[in-house]
């Protein structure tokens, strides 16, 4: 009741003050997709409204005192200094205003946290600075990386209304269904956000954390990484784009007929430009595996000069002891990680004939 | 040492002279100016940084900065604001009043205290090389999340020693307090007689003790994960990279209320002096401010709602940091009590403290509106976290400080301040402060994330109006400078208490300016 109202009062505040002064300006969340956003939305509002109450109140007697009880008006101080029944009082009384926060809060937190019974989940992975969609029933998969050309970006070409909330391959799912996204990482952490859907949720490498929406209407629904992730991190948006359960099923048909061709390849154009040197995207997975591109591109950088105990290219005596262990382990460690050495060359993107490829090219040169 | 004191100080002091003296120097009031200045230059430092993420945040786009540098500003910003600027301003208050305010001749340690402060000149060195070695500065932000400061440049090396030596640095400075306190105060000067800026001040040196070394175990972590293969924080190794925050937010927490909890001291010194009129529940407040640092070990993973905790420990944590409001909530109703029914006048000190007030309960609304988990999930990591705990650090602890100097400068310099300017310097500063911080409340809840160098269209206007805040904040603090320069070279001659409320034992039983060897024989205090 109280939320009702308090949604009410403040919408219409908000309303009113946005209509006329600012125009676009937004002074609240975004409008909320899910049912669990309609109810943080009001959560939100209501405990504003209690805080400016309480604002309102405090800080209107302090006014009321600055005015009356000052010297140039010839106020004589007072001596009180203790009064133990309203300190007491205002001891009491926000512990039992927070008693009342605190209900509707927990009620909210656990159908956030609800993952259970999902219609549908998509495993995410976050990388140097894009985003893996995997749906895991379906066996698609494929990565989404910022389609807002570099040119925008500095200034060349005008923005467009979706400037770096863009991106080449969608997340698309079906509407009124539970989708639970399972996030990981493949190199820092980074976090996978949509306002509208009020979904936020860390994604970290070596660990699956959870998180669920259920989108209300078909729509395309925007946000980005909000997890510090190094230098693009403004530059990995998350789109979401809900759709009817017939364009759904068309979609994953599609995708499925599509997955033949090499998913990443389809991304370069945008993403080279967007994010050169180290986040050049595989050279293609479909390609055939050139150990000295795949070299170049992920493995130079250590294995060049020996970086972080990187055995160097040529250096046939840090190179003869490792080839004596067979050339099983030393691809299982090239696509694993080993010691310093990170999983395909930090590069996950790569598979595995490639990694392979480029063992072998590194050990070609290193006889 | 004399047996006169307290005419003309220079003859107090026989020891090496110019840059020598302050080398050498063991004396509680020199170190505490030398903690103040370095603390305002890095501060002037700090803030030009904020001025780079700003002019580069006016307009969408890059114009001014590539992203790597862009994120090493919002790092080394943080860094330096919080060790460097902060952190430093209030233990130069403490090293100014504690002696003077317990009846002691100086602190307790007095050559240590000379070291702690010499420390901190080689920290923000290192911060500042950290700027110019191969690979650039770290771009991490100032929480220092791995696995990402695992992939940074040797910068990340120096920050990492810089952290190391404040912390040692604060340490000293927090066993001096301490020992200060509990053993250094004149006879009668019991413990809940003390003027309530030295009760903050022994519980934030308490609270020091304990996480300084909490951080400094977690960046050491770091250094090893960084070169010497352990993988703590390494997942490819089997370590977990959320321990690592864990363990950072156990000290970061309660290091918000290492620099919140002097501000607190602070204000209830000013307000009762202008007021006229005793501090209303002195004994509540020091209850309250005790209850507030055990509370902040509690609570540290409020900063961590979104890295998919047990759904009961997030409920735990909810609790916990809502708990934090009523003590809080209890020192601003103990302030405005003390103003209720006072003859109050409005000079430059209490205009800050008032504006602390003010802008410290928004800080504290929204803490309690980001308390709630469900909507921090929203929240989270975006603008309005940075607004946030803006209003927290600047209009709560910087507001303080400037409220502190104000009001003890012509004690310390026994000359007035201009009276006119510094309520210049108050307004110009309240009303850009808002302008820059309010906005981002705005931004935060419409989805802008923090540490981006780049933006989507929707968040231009907010930005822009943020920009021109920051910039006017910014240079309004050029004008403090000019004021203290001028109050110190030609201010007019201060009387003993130029405050008539301020009634602790630094205003009513030490000439002004204060001799260089506080108390030499204690006072007897009734």
């Amino acid at each position: 009741m109280i939320t009702r109202t308090a949604h009410t009062l403040l919408a219409l505040a908000l309303s009113s003050w946005a209509g006329l002064a600012f125009g676009e300006m937004r002074f609240n969340l975004q409008d909320q997709k899910t049912a669990l956003g309609h109810a943080v939305y009001d959560l939100h509002n209501a405990i504003v409204v209690i805080c400016l109450i309480i604002f309102i109140v405090v800080f209107g007697l302090m006014l009321y005192s600055i005015w009356k009880h000052r010297k140039s008006v010839g106020h004589q101080a007072a001596h009180f200094h203790e009064n133990t029944t309203v300190e007491v009082l205002w001891t009491v009384i926000p512990f039992l205003i927070l008693l009342g926060m605190a209900y509707p809060a927990t009620k909210t937190l656990l159908a956030q946290r609800d993952t259970s019974s999902p219609d549908l989940t998509v495993k995410v992975t976050g990388y140097q600075w894009k985003w893996q969609y995997e749906y895991l029933d379906e066996n698609i998969s494929f990565y989404s990386t910022l389609a807002t050309p570099r040119a925008q970006i500095e200034n060349v070409e005008t923005k467009t209304e979706n400037y770096l909330l863009e991106v080449d391959n969608e997340m698309v799912v079906p509407v009124g269904k539970k989708v639970r996204v399972l996030l990981t990482a493949g190199d820092v952490i980074h976090a996978w956000y949509v306002p509208a859907l009020a979904v936020k949720q860390d994604s970290i490498p070596g660990f699956v954390r959870d998180t669920w929406f259920r989108a209300e209407e078909p729509g395309v629904y925007r946000g980005q990484c909000a997890e510090l992730c190094g230098k693009e991190h403004a530059y990995m948006p998350v789109v979401v784009r809900v759709v009817s359960d017939e364009d759904y099923a068309k979609w994953v048909t599609e995708r499925k007929a599509g997955q033949g061709t090499p998913v990443a390849a389809a991304v370069p154009a945008t993403a080279t430009d967007a994010a050169p040197a180290e986040a050049a995207p595989a050279p293609g997975v479909a390609a055939v595996a050139d150990g000295k591109a795949v070299y170049d591109q992920a493995c130079l950088m250590c294995h060049a000069a020996g970086v972080a105990g990187a055995p160097k290219v040529g250096d046939k005596a840090a190179w003869a002891p490792r080839s004596a262990k067979g050339l099983d382990v030393l691809y299982t460690h090239a696509i694993g990680g080993f010691n310093m050495m990170p999983p395909r060359g930090g590069n996950t993107a790569l598979s595995d004939e490639q990694v392979k490829a480029a063992v072998d090219h590194m050990l070609a040169q290193s006889r | 040492m004399e047996a006169v004191h307290g005419h003309d100080h220079a003859h107090d002091h026989h020891g090496p002279t110019g840059i020598m003296k302050y080398l050498t120097t063991t004396n509680h009031k020199d170190i505490g100016s030398m903690y103040l200045w370095f603390s305002f230059s890095m501060f002037l430092l700090g803030g030009a940084m904020a001025l780079v993420i700003r002019a580069e945040l006016f307009q969408p786009g890059l114009q001014i900065v590539n992203p790597e540098f862009f994120n090493a500003m919002t790092t080394y910003h943080g860094l330096i604001m919080v060790f460097g600027a902060i952190m430093p301003a209030f233990v130069g208050f403490a090293n100014w009043l504690i002696p003077m305010q317990i009846g002691a001749p100086d602190m307790a340690f007095p050559r240590m205290n000379n070291w702690s402060f010499w420390l901190l000149p080689p920290a923000a060195l290192l911060l500042i090389l950290a700027q110019f070695t191969p690979g650039g500065p770290a771009g991490v932000g100032w929480t220092l999340y791995p696995p990402l400061t695992i992939q940074q440049g040797m910068s990340m090396d120096l920050t990492i020693f810089a952290v190391h030596i404040l912390g040692m640095s604060s340490i000293m400075g927090s066993i001096n307090i301490i020992t200060t306190v509990l053993n250094m105060r004149a006879p009668g000067m019991t413990l809940m007689k003390m003027p309530l800026f030295c009760w903050t001040w022994l519980i934030t040196a308490y609270l020091l003790i304990a996480v300084m070394p909490v951080l400094a175990g977690a960046v050491t972590m770091l250094l090893t994960d960084r070169h010497f293969d352990t993988h703590f924080f390494n997942p490819a190794g089997g370590g977990d990279p959320v321990l690592f925050q864990h363990i950072f937010w156990f000290f970061g927490h309660p290091e918000v209320y290492i620099i919140a909890i002097p501000a607190f001291g602070v204000i209830s010194q000013v307000i009762p002096a202008f007021a006229r009129k005793p501090l209303f529940g002195y004994s509540s407040m020091v209850y309250a401010t005790a209850s507030i640092a055990i509370l902040s070990f509690l609570v540290w993973a409020h900063h961590m709602y979104t890295v998919g905790m047990p759904v009961q420990a997030q409920l735990y944590f909810m609790f916990a940091t809502m708990l934090i409001a009523v003590p809080t909530g209890v020192k601003v109703f103990n302030w405005v009590a003390t103003m209720w029914k006072g003859s109050m006048t409005f000079e430059t000190p209490m205009l800050f403290a008032i504006g602390f007030l003010f802008l410290f309960t928004i800080g504290g609304f929204t803490g309690l509106v980001l308390a709630i988990t469900p909507v921090d999930v929203q929240l989270h990591d975006t603008y309005y976290v940075v607004a946030h705990f803006h209003y927290v650090m600047v209009a709560g602890a910087l507001f303080s400080a400037f409220a502190g100097i104000y009001f003890w400068l012509p004690k310390w310099i026994g000359k007035m301040y201009d009276e006119g300017l510094g309520k210049l310097h108050f307004w110009l500063s309240f009303i850009f402060f808002n302008l820059a911080f309010f906005v981002q409340h705005f931004l935060g809840l419409a989805g802008m994330p923090r540490r981006i160098p780049d933006y989507s269209l929707q968040f231009t206007d907010f930005n822009m109006v943020s920009t021109i805040g920051a910039f006017g904040f910014g240079l309004s603090q050029l004008l403090f400078l000019y004021i203290i320069l001028k109050a110190i070279r030609s201010g007019e001659k201060a009387p003993q208490r130029p405050w008539e409320g301020a009634d602790s034992i630094e205003w009513t039983m030490l000439p002004t300016p204060a001799p260089y060897h506080s108390f030499e024989k204690p006072p007897v205090i009734r």
